[in-house]
């Protein structure tokens, strides 16, 4: 294979495999505290067209940015009060969060699917990106994707190095023990749910406004979904769930570069493979079942109130 | 005077059949203002979209026509649901279910036989159970988590449907539209009430809820369900095998939703097209919440979701209301329900000074 396709695959798997970062990053977060959340799905999608709403009205990436990220925290919100303040099951939560969520975009949506948008300039980072290579891999691209390294840095310093941190963590292992020494487990969890949904509907904006600049109903087609299994592939490691999140943007890509070497094969086949290849990651990382029990956060899924012990 | 909340004593009996009520009129009041946010006068959108479809025997043909997926999916759901195993893969399983069921109608069209029902309906039930049981191997011998790969499965089974409708199956006469040739009379479910299109798979899958119900509430194996759902060790101590039930859990939901395909594409579609079922395979998930994860409960939701979606149609066409409103509803009523089954183990009073006072 040409070297210079090689690089061009590469760098189109970083675009590819940014919303993977924004919604697995985010839901991390969450899944840390303790709080499992399965409404990724349809907070990317409403994050998706409310971004690309306020992006056609408003013409501002800054804007589109942060209405995709409030209306991700707004859905987030409805889960948060469901499952923690009126401790509702949380996996019936959040595929109740999808369900709606994939009704209110599609609603939303309806005086939009046939507008495109211009998208988003790459920026070139002066000097960097004239670096072989790395310069096109890392410095070649547009703003919201550098802001997801940002992102990523961020998380890793907040999770590992800060005493916010920590706490959040050990709400995650061990809400009884948190709220016995005096901190406030449902606040925080609040807070993680919060973050996580302004981050799927991040991730889902940028679908919407950069990455394909148009809106589709279901547009997210699954995203969500392998987020968060990346989250469990990552072991709930930030590190891990951006080098997933690339995996899986290759393999999104892929198809279509595999017909572009004229190879015939069904496009419904190709397209099954981002699905297929969900499922066997699942697989090799289950199969030990102590690198999960040990990895997870062991309260996550678990609900937990204070006033109820 | 203000508002307490406290703990019940003990959870209510009452409650846990009155949320899903409260539920229910939560949606129809939130449809109000939907409605009315729309700039639709509420009342006659109301009308439009909740009594118009069914308020004649035509209708209520329908309304069981829709409802038919959705309680018999439901009721094979609530069997997993019980014990805390989640298949979220009905609708997939619904496609594979109609694929080889269709497969069986294509290659008996030119034939006539009492046995290509029978044998269609068989072929769905395989389809179903196949799909069931890749997440239910990859659950109990690698420990996958059964919702993310069951979910997976739905992508790959609609894409597959779309791949053989397009491709194989297709009709070589159809001017390469992407549809199956349209079934023979016997491979169509007869109508059996005389102005409806009430068909023979209605029954079917009323059937297939009583069966749920002397499975669930009668049967050992569903008393061990109910077990592990409340209690996952406790179930161990009592040595109930946990691998047996995340089989029976995620199989019965197959099984239900590979019929299920059968019968849509036996009974108002007959033929395959590259999408056989307007989400009823997540439609289901919600009632069989809604019905309390009992089959008695789940006939009477499976009512309320087949009129949302015939609801959704009819605002559609005479109010110009756009289709998708049946997807907040349905995501709404959810909602509304979880949030009240906090009343099943809280109360709210209101106490006044009187009270504080004592």
């Amino acid at each position: 294979m040409d070297f210079d396709i090689f690089i061009h695959i590469l760098v189109a798997a970083i675009a590819a495999g940014t919303p993977f970062v924004y919604a697995a990053l985010g839901e991390l977060v969450t899944e840390k505290s303790g709080v499992l959340n399965l409404g990724v799905e349809g907070m990317m999608l409403v994050g998706a067209i409310s971004g690309f709403i306020a992006m056609t009205k408003t013409g501002s990436l800054l804007v589109a940015v942060l209405c995709g990220m409030s209306a991700g925290a707004l859905m987030a919100c409805i889960f948060a009060v469901l499952t923690l303040t009126l401790m509702a099951n949380q996996v019936a939560s959040g595929l109740a969060l999808t369900i709606f969520g994939v009704g209110l975009s599609a609603f939303l949506g309806l005086k939009y699917t046939s507008i495109a948008l211009p998208g988003v300039k790459e920026l070139h980072i002066p000097v960097l990106s004239d670096i072989p290579v790395i310069g096109q891999l890392l410095f070649s691209h547009d703003i919201l994707i550098y802001s997801s390294f940002v992102l990523f840095a961020a998380v890793s310093w907040f999770l590992y190095k800060t005493k916010a941190g920590l706490i959040l963590r050990g709400i995650g292992e061990a809400p009884k023990s948190a709220h016995a020494l005096g901190y406030n487990v449902i606040k925080i969890r609040y807070l993680a749910v919060l973050f996580g949904g302004a981050m799927a509907g991040l991730g889902g904006a940028y679908l919407s406004v950069a990455y394909t600049p148009m809106w589709v109903e279901g547009m997210v087609a699954g995203r969500g979904w392998v987020s968060l299994a990346l989250v469990v592939f990552a072991t709930w490691r930030p590190a891990r769930v951006m080098a997933g999140a690339y995996l899986f943007g290759g393999i999104t890509i892929a198809q279509f570069h595999v017909q572009g070497f004229g190879i015939e094969i069904p496009s419904q086949l190709l397209s099954m493979l981002p699905y297929i290849a969900t499922i066997v990651v699942l697989v090799l990382i289950s199969r030990d079942q102590n690198t999960i029990r040990l990895n997870s956060p062991a309260s996550l899924g678990i609900t937990y109130h204070p006033d109820n012990q | 005077m203000f508002i307490k909340i406290e703990p019940r004593p003990e959870p209510s009996r009452a409650m846990k059949y009155l949320s899903p009520l409260l539920a229910a009129a939560l949606m129809l009041v939130s449809g109000l203002i939907i409605f009315t946010l729309l700039g639709k006068n509420p009342a006659s959108a109301f009308h439009a979209f909740f009594i118009e479809p069914v308020n004649d025997l035509y209708g209520i043909g329908e309304l069981f026509i829709k409802a038919s997926p959705l309680m018999l999916i439901g009721t094979g759901l609530a069997v997993g649901f019980r014990a805390s195993i989640w298949n979220i893969g009905a609708e997939g399983q619904l496609a594979i279910g109609a694929i080889l069921g269709g497969y069986i109608a294509i290659i008996f069209n030119d034939s006539s036989g009492f046995f290509i029902l029978p044998l269609m309906i068989l072929a769905g039930a395989v389809g179903g159970i196949l799909w069931a049981s890749i997440p239910a191997f990859l659950k109990t011998v690698f420990n996958a988590n059964e919702i993310l790969v069951s979910l997976m499965l739905n992508y790959v089974a609609i894409l597959l449907l779309a791949m053989l409708v397009h491709g194989p199956l297709r009709d070589p006469n159809g001017y390469g539209f992407p549809q199956s040739v349209l079934f023979a009379d016997s491979a169509i479910l007869p109508v059996l009430l005389e102005g409806t299109r009430l068909h023979l798979g209605v029954f079917l899958s009323l059937a297939g809820v009583v069966v749920g119900w002397v499975f669930l509430l009668k049967s050992f194996t569903g008393y061990q369900i109910q077990v592990a759902g409340l209690a996952q060790k406790a179930a161990t101590y009592a040595g109930y095998k946990y691998k047996k039930l995340i089989w029976i859990g995620l199989l019965s939901g197959g099984v239900t939703a590979g019929i299920a395909g059968v019968l849509e594409i036996a009974g108002p579609i007959g033929q395959l097209l590259p999408s056989v079922s307007p989400g009823y395979g997540y439609a289901a998930i919600i009632v069989a919440f809604v019905g309390r994860l009992h089959p008695g409960g789940i006939f009477l939701s499976s009512l309320l979701m087949a009129l949302l979606y015939l609801g959704g149609e009819s605002g559609q066409m005479n109010l110009d209301l756009p289709s998708a409103v049946t997807g907040i509803f349905q995501g709404l009523l959810l909602f509304y329900l979880l949030a009240a089954d906090f009343l099943i183990n809280y109360r709210i009073r209101l106490n006044t000074l009187q009270q504080e006072a004592d």
